[in-house]
């Protein structure tokens, strides 16, 4: 019993005096290592809180965040969208009739994309989309700080063409197809009337 | 007449001290409690943060207060107010400095223990009144704690009140500094009357009331409710206790009662124990340090500093040790601390009888 009163006296004394000298340790502001820093993991004394919007952790270079979309590289080949997990790009692609141009890597673009949407609230974070992209239009960024009111605030449109402008384009890809129909008739007419 | 407006202004300075009080201590517990465990606590609200319990307190009076369908109402309106009037009323009868008190009784003492009591009702009422599980069984284990801790509480102040043969805290508290009518005596063999300070407190005069100070010390934490002793709010069983049903200005006033009754039993405990307002530098030869020290101004000071030290205290020890089972809380209780201050008692007979 007595043992058993001075083992909780001791025991006791051991906490408080533990608190104590954490309450008068420096209370300095923390310093803002990046967690590849060798002595991350060793650092126990002073505060432990970081002031985020005044201090930022330092994010590693292969930090996967948001999705950035540089849209005048794009092919739409719809790569992305098919391999991604959770379905959260969504991409509505319309042929061109020519070739419109070279993205920055030399590749030549054919399609236009009419929707480029990706939604980052049903996003993973999984980074598959940026390696499967040929050209590398699609990239995760350092940005990781983002609230929005709206969930449909969450879905990026990266698509720089106007309804307008892809009703005129689907028009004169329709107008092709129509004319290339014409052309294979007219073709496979002539063949049967040679036979 | 103009007695009745002195009356209504102490009563009101009162108020507006334990409001202050709380809302300082909020603010003190929270910084305390950040720095113990290695964060920074409030930073925003005002230079570090101290704008930021006046601004809690703002928020909660803007909150609508919610009675629960089930709730009884009458119960559960009257629980907040009785749970702190009765903490406020203890106030009454603390002397702050020579000649400065409230209300002069001569059962002071008994007065505040009694009155304090009446906290385990509007506990209880709270409890009950909510209707909900939780409230209920926080209710219940506040009243057994705070009805089982009393008995070694009152015993040790019962060996106080052997050595100072009254219950007037005035007078309790002039007979521990050079103020004193009568002999004082350090360890009852040097008499030091004239010389006073900290030697003449309580605590030397009788060294065993140290050990009924621990005592009472560690009662007075399972009265206030407060950690290792909080299981009648134990937040990961029970919610928040008793006060689970509470929003707005009610959970206000049960929060206001927590802190003030924290600054309560700590004067109370420095009244009987620490020397209350009585200066803890000596007299020596020529240099009468004791005597230059006691005023009404310097009273306030010392007072004040003794029971915030105490409530430092209180408040380091929550945040170190854990909470203690209901069992556990009953073997300290009964088997401990009630022996204990029984001893002490004796001791205290004893010691007025030889040696005083």
């Amino acid at each position: 019993m007595i043992n058993k009163a001075i083992n909780g006296f001791k025991t006791t004394w051991k906490g408080l005096s533990l608190t104590i000298r954490h309450l008068f340790a420096s209370n300095a502001k923390r310093q803002v290592i990046s967690v590849t820093d060798d002595n991350y993991f060793k650092r126990l004394e002073g505060t432990n809180t970081i002031q985020y919007p005044h201090q930022k952790l330092p994010v590693p270079e292969v930090g996967r965040y948001q999705l950035d979309v540089e849209i005048d590289d794009c092919i739409v080949c719809d790569l992305c969208a098919k391999i991604c997990p959770v379905d959260c790009i969504t991409i509505d692609s319309i042929k061109a009739t020519e070739l419109i141009g070279n993205t920055s890597d030399g590749s030549p673009k054919r399609i236009y994309a009419a929707k480029f949407d990706i939604d980052m609230a049903k996003c993973m974070y999984c980074g598959l989309c940026t390696i499967v992209c040929p050209t590398e239009c699609i990239v995760m960024t350092n940005q990781y700080d983002r609230t929005v009111f709206e969930l449909k605030d969450l879905n990026y449109e990266f698509s720089d063409m106007t309804p307008e402008v892809a009703a005129e384009k689907r028009q004169l890809l329709e107008n092709q197809l129509a004319e290339r129909q014409a052309a294979k008739l007219a073709a496979m007419n002539k063949k049967e009337g040679g036979a | 007449m103009s007695f009745y407006i002195t009356y209504v202004l102490v009563s009101i300075g009162l108020f507006a001290f334990s409001a202050l009080f709380a809302l300082f201590a909020v603010y003190g517990e929270r910084k305390v409690s950040a720095f113990i465990q290695d964060r920074l606590g409030p930073t925003e609200t005002g230079k570090f943060g101290l704008l930021q319990t006046l601004a809690d307190i703002l928020k909660l009076l803007q909150k609508e207060m919610i009675i629960p369908t089930a709730a009884d109402k009458i119960l559960f309106m009257m629980a907040p107010a009785i749970i702190f009037i009765a903490v406020y009323m203890g106030f009454a009868a603390l002397p702050w400095a020579p000649g400065l008190i409230p209300s002069k009784i001569n059962l002071g003492l008994y007065y505040i223990f009694a009155i304090i009591s009446i906290e385990t009702l509007g506990i209880l009422m709270a409890g009950w009144g909510s209707n909900n599980k939780y409230s209920i069984l926080g209710a219940m284990r506040s009243a057994a704690q705070i009805i089982s801790y009393e008995i070694p509480a009152g015993f040790a102040l019962i060996s106080v009140v052997m050595i100072a043969q009254t219950l007037n805290l005035q007078d309790i508290a002039i007979q521990q500094g050079t103020l004193s009518a009568e002999k004082i005596k350090f360890l009852g063999f040097w008499d030091i009357t004239k010389i006073g300070g900290i030697l003449s407190w309580n605590i030397f005069r009788a060294p065993h009331l140290i050990i009924a100070f621990v005592i009472y010390f560690i009662a007075s934490l399972a009265e206030s409710n407060r950690a290792p002793f909080d299981i009648p709010e134990a937040e990961s069983e029970l919610v928040s206790g008793f006060h689970t049903e509470f929003t707005g200005l009610r959970f206000g006033l049960v929060f206001l009662a927590e802190y003030s009754m924290m600054f309560l039993v700590s004067m109370v405990g420095v009244i009987l124990f620490l020397g209350a307002w009585n200066t803890p530098l000596p007299n020596i030869g020529a240099i009468h340090l004791a005597d230059w020290t006691t005023s009404k101004v310097w009273g306030i000071f010392w007072i004040a500093t003794k029971t915030l030290t105490l409530v430092g205290i209180q408040m380091w020890i929550r945040w170190t040790i854990p909470r203690l089972r209901v069992d556990q809380l009953m073997n300290l209780c009964w088997k401990v601390l009630t022996p204990l201050a029984f001893v002490c008692m004796l001791v205290s007979g004893i010691w007025r009888i030889w040696l005083m």
